[in-house]
């Protein structure tokens, strides 16, 4: 029921033109410029769960900017036999605020499940000490909707090319919204584990185990259509950038 | 016009030897890819060996026409497009003559602007060859007329100064010979010309170090790595060590942004399948002008089997130093004389900082003969001292070495690295440690350092020994009661507090090295165990002093300290914290005589060049302070230098790192009084 077209449009449209002005154009000198304009796009998880050889689940970022500003997107979904199930876009303006950390913020739409949600999004990315990878974000939606996120992940080699990656991610809402199944509180927590070989930087194929688990209202809605609350998957997926 | 000489080497006069070769290279001298058709030709390789090995040629004269072409090349067998100086890589190399004025016609026949600069040369700033600073650049199809007097001697080479046109093959090298005697004493010469190529666009490669900065580093810290260090070390001393490390997210494996992954190292413009070579006579002083003509490589130079006395640095003449080893920044020369031995293939190895890759050339009598290719050295992991830290938790304010016996060795290892500033030491009686401790005082830093020596007989000696080279600065000043100014001596290095400006702190800056140790006698990263391993002297700037007596003599009347500075993961590099783009010119006044000091506050090692003026380091001689236009900035260290402002104008000062330079850079403008 996407009745309700947010104007993000403009927003994007603002963040676009203050990442052009923001560009250094001094090409005249001596030097090239320090700071071209780049993108990158980032898949960090495409996999098929072994089990159930139906479903697919993918998450993936693409950025386009320079090193302190960047336009962000960030994607995540799953579909099964055909049909999307679940899916999730986010449009954000990344500013850098500190070496390791970047201020991200924008806008958050959840496709699926049916309806879909809104959501005004304040997050932060960056590296935690020790060499944390953390995403965590705080968004507040509409008629009192709010939610937190957070994930985080470790890259463990093995060798050069041979990778380990712990990952766990937990969301939070603050109400109940039956509709698309959430409940208040901590809703599902989820850990994965995958290993991969980096063929070259760009491409590294995956094996890997996930396990999540719904908690609270979330995990009685589930039972409440039959589905599990918990499951641990098995998959075999690709992670590339470029 | 032009005078083409001989192709494979230049020849000292007096020397009658022909090089052999030359007759088949002058077919084959169209560069790499008519060599990479001919590989494959059924010749043996001995037959061929010579004449495909590139040499350089030479143009001399007063009057020089070059022309900037694209070329396509093959050093790794893919053809790639190239931007070439005269169709070769590097480009032709040009004898001028001290006092003679020249003339430079550059045509540029790229599609993009284009322009060559003259490294190391001291002329007008409008002759400089750097667009937006020295001129507009040399657009396509234009030709560009340098005109200048030449009014130095040695050695020193060109590049581009636009964009990333460099990597690509923009450089060759220039020797001037001096308008009187020379007083190093050669039979024969030969230009050593160290770079990199990677068959990746340039830009290509920026873009990749910005979106993953580790891009080219396969030596990062592995699992097996962990295990070792527990298994040696215990879990405990392992997490310790580790955890300086992981929380300040840092790699102690990052010695070098691009590698041997994507670099193929070249010496002559030859890659190491090939070599180059380089032929003597008996008996023959041979002068190797070595110049590091590379975008992103430091390399470490030795000829196993032959001392090299360093007789030139940067193209100024120096007080001979013999050494064994030496490490050449990017953009650095070095002229080193060799003796070697008839009927022996000696190897001139010049392996990468980050022992990702080498070079080689050999140096024999004979043309068949070979040379043993040595391994690599270990690559080096960098220490707590190249985040410019002191090691945590040991307080040197006072120490007693006094009948240590054995200890003192161990004391010894760990002292590397530290600074000893108000450290009293008491060595009485230490015996044959003394000696150990000596070795473990190289490189260290002793301001204000009171030393009893009493009773250490015989082995005071290796102590004075040991103190060579030492920055001593501040037990100069107590001798001669500080100037005026308050700052150091001219010649003894700043005495200033080190300052983290405002500037520096914010998301461009990863790091700010706590406690700098002056770089002045540290070989290193990666070399500074070669002497006690290896018995093999490796250069300092420590042991560099000017042939010549300094010639502004002039205390410096203030200090410019500038810190370097960078965050490795976003790929950014700034100085004080401050890019290119953003920062006013370094202004100084025309005539004065200031020092600057550069403190390093990254792990990497920068070699920083200053366009127009000499950076006369502070080597601690006042009286003979040898001038350089490339000075290394070792990591997490400072160093400094004087400059005598007697160049009006606009001038570049920047790290000579191809992807540093973009964003450490200074306009520094000197201004009339």
């Amino acid at each position: 029921m996407n009745t309700n077209p947010i104007n993000r449009y403009p927003f994007i449209a603002i963040a676009l033109v203050a990442l052009v002005s923001l560009a250094s154009v001094d090409m005249a000198y001596g030097a090239e410029t320090d700071d071209p304009l780049l993108t990158k796009v980032m898949i960090d998880e495409f996999e098929n769960d072994l089990s159930s050889n139906s479903t697919t689940s993918w998450g993936a970022q693409a950025w386009i900017g320079y090193d302190l500003n960047k336009f962000w997107i960030k994607t995540e979904g799953e579909y099964s036999s055909g049909d999307v199930i679940d899916a999730e876009v986010q449009a954000l303006y990344s500013r850098a605020i500190a070496p390791y950390w970047d201020l991200q913020m924008g806008l958050r739409r959840d496709l699926k499940p049916s309806p879909s949600r809104d959501w005004a999004v304040l997050g932060i990315q960056g590296l935690a000490p020790y060499f944390f990878e953390i995403d965590a974000a705080l968004y507040v939606g509409k008629e009192g909707r709010t939610a937190v996120s957070f994930s985080s992940e470790y890259e463990l080699l093995i060798t050069q090319k041979l990778i380990l990656t712990p990952e766990i991610e937990m969301n939070f809402y603050g109400q109940n919204d039956p509709d698309v199944g959430i409940g208040s509180g901590l809703s599902d927590f989820g850990a994965g584990l995958r290993l991969r070989y980096e063929i070259v930087r760009e491409f590294a194929p995956y094996i890997g185990v996930n396990w999540s688990k719904k908690f609270g209202n979330t995990a009685d809605y589930a039972r409440d259509e039959g589905e599990e609350d918990s499951e641990t998957q098995f998959v075999v997926g690709f992670r590339s950038w470029f | 016009m032009n005078k083409i000489l001989k192709s494979s080497q230049l020849m000292a006069p007096g020397s009658l030897v022909k090089a052999p070769g030359t007759l088949s290279r002058r077919r084959f001298v169209m560069g790499a890819a008519s060599a990479m058709m001919l590989a494959s030709l059924p010749f043996t390789q001995s037959v061929l060996a010579a004449s495909l090995r590139k040499g350089l040629t030479t143009l001399s004269g007063k009057v020089f026409d070059l022309s900037i072409d694209y070329q396509t090349v093959n050093f790794t067998g893919t053809d790639v497009r190239a931007t070439v100086v005269n169709q070769s890589i590097p480009g032709p190399l040009l004898r001028w003559k001290e006092g003679e004025s020249v003339t430079l016609r550059v045509k540029n026949n790229l599609d993009v602007s284009s322009s060559i600069h003259w490294h190391g040369i001291i002329l007008p700033a409008d002759m400089d060859g750097v667009p937006g600073i020295s001129f507009e650049g040399i657009e396509p199809g234009e030709t560009f007329e340098y005109n200048f007097t030449v009014g130095q001697s040695g050695t020193y080479w060109y590049h581009s100064h636009s964009g990333f046109q460099e990597q690509t093959g923009m450089y060759g090298a220039i020797v001037i010979d001096p308008k009187d005697a020379d007083p190093v004493a050669y039979d024969r010469e030969y230009v050593v010309m160290l770079s990199d190529w990677s068959d990746e666009e340039p830009e290509s490669i920026y873009a990749k170090l910005k979106k993953q900065s580790d891009y080219y580093n396969f030596r990062e810290r592995t699992l097996v790595d962990l295990f070792d260090d527990i298994s040696a070390n215990g879990l405990v001393n392992t997490w310790n060590a580790r955890s300086m490390w992981n929380k300040g997210r840092m790699s102690d494996r990052d010695i070098s942004d691009v590698t041997g992954y994507t670099y193929t190292y070249l010496m002559n413009g030859n890659t190491p399948e090939k070599g180059w070579q380089g032929l003597f006579r008996q008996g023959e002083r041979v002068r190797l002008r070595f110049i590091n003509s590379a975008a992103m490589t430091i390399f470490d130079v030795r000829i196993p089997g032959l001392k090299m006395t360093v007789v030139a640095s940067d193209g100024q003449n120096i007080q001979p130093v013999s050494v064994d080893e030496f490490r050449i920044g990017v953009a650095e020369t070095y002229d080193v004389i060799v003796e070697p031995e008839v009927d022996n293939a000696y190897c001139i190895f010049a392996q990468s900082i980050d022992r990702t890759g080498f070079t080689y050339g050999s140096l024999t009598s004979d043309q068949a003969l070979t040379p043993l290719i040595p391994p690599m050295d270990p690559v080096a992991v960098l220490a707590h001292r190249d985040m410019g830290m002191n090691m945590e938790g040991m307080d040197h304010g006072s120490m007693d070495m006094a009948g240590n016996g054995d200890k003192a060795m161990n004391m010894n290892k760990a002292m590397e690295g530290m600074d000893h500033s108000a450290m009293q030491m008491d060595m009485a009686g230490n015996g044959d440690q003394t000696m150990d401790m000596n070795k473990a005082m190289e490189g260290m830093d002793h301001s204000a350092m009171q030393m009893d020596m009493a009773g250490n007989g015989d082995k005071t000696m290796n102590m004075n020994k040991a103190m060579e080279g030492m920055d001593h600065s501040a037990m100069q000043m107590d001798m001669n009661n500080t100037s005026a100014t308050g700052l150091g001596l001219a010649g003894y290095g700043s005495n200033n507090e080190i300052k983290h400006v405002s500037s520096e702190f914010g998301p461009q800056v990863d790091m700010r090295a706590a406690s700098p140790r002056s770089g002045l006698s540290d070989p290193g990263i990666g070399l500074r165990d070669h002497q006690s391993l290896y018995k093999r002297k490796v250069l300092t700037y420590a042991d560099i002093k000017g042939l010549t007596p300094t010639r502004d003599k002039r205390q410096p009347s203030r200090e410019i300290q500038l810190h370097l500075t960078g965050n490795m993961s976003r790929y950014m590099w700034s100085v004080n914290g401050i890019k290119f783009a953003d920062a006013a010119p370094l202004e100084l006044e025309f005539g004065e005589r200031v020092r600057i000091t550069l403190v390093n506050d990254t792990m990497m090692t920068h070699p920083m060049h200053l366009h127009g003026m000499w950076s006369e380091l502070e080597t601690g001689d006042p009286d003979f302070i040898p001038r350089k236009h490339t000075v290394i900035v070792q990591p997490g260290s400072s160093i400094s230098y004087l400059v005598t402002a007697d160049a009006l104008g606009g001038w570049a000062y920047h790290c000579h790192l191809l992807f540093h330079m973009p964003g450490m850079f200074r306009k520094v403008q000197v201004n009339n009084a």
